[in-house]
């Protein structure tokens, strides 16, 4: 069986930052493994520009963007194997005689199969989770009506119209306002469909703000807010959607149907982190966020197993996902090395106002002189402030004008300031001039 | 006559200072920018960009829209049969269509390497159409 130092599963952002990371902290034997049949994951379908900001401080689009990770990929000697797909994690159950030696060092082994190889296992001393997310589906939101043809996520209407060269239809409407289907209805109209118009469940958007600018009003394309898709008529092919407009309580209102004369319906509903090989390997998800418990060296319950990228939680921006895939392969570094100790720490929890915070618990052993937490708010919420806690005691508290569940925030703190008081650790939303 | 009073209105309508609310889209921040404009349409005052690049942006917005294009074109003997393209510069908002028109009668042989130049002078904009990545050939 092929030895590794690390596996890296998915080459995309995550992975291939992740794997450069530890081979830069000193793994020699590092390998990814990819389903596609290239490396550089979902950016490879998104055209657009803006990715990189942060990371090279310059705007790329998508393929750029991925091209100078693979690039940099290209410098150091990391296998990498592409058409390969991963079908278990396992983590080594026979060993030794010291029972917690053997469970903190097991060996990891990896089963993937490709066409040149079949069925492989492979070992490895740690595994960095990297798989990236799918979307949401129609029967996860339960639209009835038919089942004709011209239904599509918008993710997978991306791919088909940017990489493969297809058009999924002529006259679309699509629902959910997040990222994909907002830059779908540019692109869509770029081609020369008419986008007849996005609609929101929620009573904003979920997408980032520039992107209803810039996708939405530039094309004069209208945005339904509070609406959602009640039925989609046609037999065959979709020939209309039903539009209901929706109370308080997110249930459609009698009355309000606008019929629209579509012909394709795209979705875009959410993302959810691909954990089937996680969870089988034994690793614990969090409820909220749908990717794996991590402390703040991004390893899992598993000792070994660490996870970054957008099957850890999905981001908002490749830059941090590039930044999270980083963090995960300097810290398999050091998990192999034997730096990475576990007795003691504390949880973070999400306080009022707040959706979730990543990560969700810290070793006070590990920590590194700084600790970034991410999180998002459950609600839009204007002139607040994020306050942090441990236990009764505020640590630190900072003023913000807006703050909107599509845009994930963070915060940063020292280590000093995180020791300086004890209990868990919680983040909340608090109006401003209330003192904590 | 029609025209005269849509003229008349407009003019009506500068005669005071107006504020517009702009979404800043340099950067996924997303800036709110408020511009106070005088009745000629010259701004008088920025507030709420959070970086210099946002004041150019509004400045721009104001007076000249201008968007970075980004699509694909028809690629032969490529991994993919479309490759994605990029202008090398932001263009006009009023004219994405006109580009978009010749960007689709292009069509181009593998290997491309990135920024290779697709179309030259696209519409005579003075910017170029660019590939946003490299793609070897499949056929040896």
């Amino acid at each position: 069986m092929n030895e590794y130092d690390v596996i890296v599963i998915g080459g995309g952002s995550a992975g291939i930052a992740a794997a450069v990371e530890c081979y830069k902290n000193g793994c020699e034997k590092v390998i990814i493994l990819e389903r596609d049949k290239e490396l550089g994951g979902i950016l490879l379908q998104c055209i657009h520009n803006g990715f990189g900001l942060h990371m090279f401080q310059e705007e790329l689009s998508g393929p750029a963007y991925a091209q100078r990770w693979i690039e940099e990929l290209g410098k150091y000697e990391i296998a990498y194997k592409v058409n390969t797909m991963v079908t278990h994690v396992n983590v080594d159950a026979h060993i030794a005689e010291d029972a917690a030696k053997a469970k903190s060092e097991a060996d990891k082994i990896v089963e993937y199969v490709n066409q040149a190889e079949g069925y492989v296992r492979i070992r490895g001393k740690a595994v960095i989770l990297a798989m990236g997310c799918r979307e949401r589906t129609r029967g996860a939101i339960g639209i009835p009506g038919y089942r004709p043809s011209g239904i599509w996520s918008a993710g997978t209407a991306q791919r088909y119209l940017n990489m493969e060269g297809y058009m999924v239809g002529k006259r679309i409407f699509i629902l959910g306002s997040g990222d994909i289907g907002l830059i779908m209805a540019r692109r869509m109209t770029l081609e020369g469909a008419r986008v007849l118009g996005v609609a929101e469940l929620m009573p904003y958007s979920n997408g980032l703000s520039r992107n209803i600018k810039q996708c939405l009003e530039d094309f004069d394309i209208p945005l339904y807010l509070s609406h959602t898709v009640t039925k989609i008529l046609g037999k065959d092919r979709v020939s209309g959607i039903e539009l209901s407009e929706v109370d308080d309580n997110m249930q459609p209102i009698p009355g309000t149907e606008i019929y629209f004369e579509a012909d394709t319906l795209l979705l875009s509903v959410g993302l959810i982190p691909e954990n089937n090989l996680s969870e089988e390997a034994g690793v614990i998800l969090h409820p909220k966020t749908g990717g794996a418990v991590v402390d703040e060296a991004k390893q899992t319950n598993i000792p070994g197993i660490f996870a970054c990228g957008n099957v850890l939680h999905v981001h908002d921006l490749v830059d941090f996902v590039s930044k999270e895939g980083q963090e995960a392969g300097r810290n398999a570094a050091r998990y192999l090395r034997g730096e990475l100790k576990s007795e003691k720490g504390f949880v973070t929890k999400a306080g009022s106002g707040i959706g979730y915070v990543m990560p969700q618990k810290v070793n006070a052993d590990n920590m590194e002189e700084t600790v970034e937490f991410m999180f998002r708010v459950s609600q839009p919420c204007q002139n607040v402030s994020v306050s942090v806690y441990r236990g009764d005691t505020c640590i630190k508290k900072v003023n913000k004008r807006v703050l909107l569940p599509a845009e994930m925030e963070k915060v940063k703190l020292d280590k000093t300031l995180l020791q300086s008081a004890e209990g868990d650790l919680e983040i909340r939303i608090e109006s401003r001039g209330v003192i904590g | 006559m029609k025209e005269d009073k849509i003229n008349e209105k407009k003019a009506n309508e500068k005669k005071t200072n107006q504020k517009k609310e702009l979404i800043c889209i340099v950067c996924p921040i997303g800036c709110h920018i408020e511009a106070e404009l005088d009745p000629e349409g010259n701004i008088l005052s920025l507030s709420g960009n959070s970086c210099g690049r946002g004041a150019v942006y509004a400045k721009a917005e104001l007076t000249n829209p201008v968007r970075v294009l980004t699509s694909t074109v028809k690629i032969t003997d490529g991994l993919y049969r479309r490759l994605p393209v990029i202008t090398s510069q932001a263009i006009p908002k009023d004219r994405i269509f006109d580009v978009m028109k010749e960007i689709n009668k292009v069509q181009v042989c593998a290997p491309v390497k990135i920024n290779d130049i697709v179309i030259g002078d696209v519409c005579g904009l003075g910017v170029d159409i660019i590939s946003s990545r490299s793609m070897e050939s499949v056929n040896p």
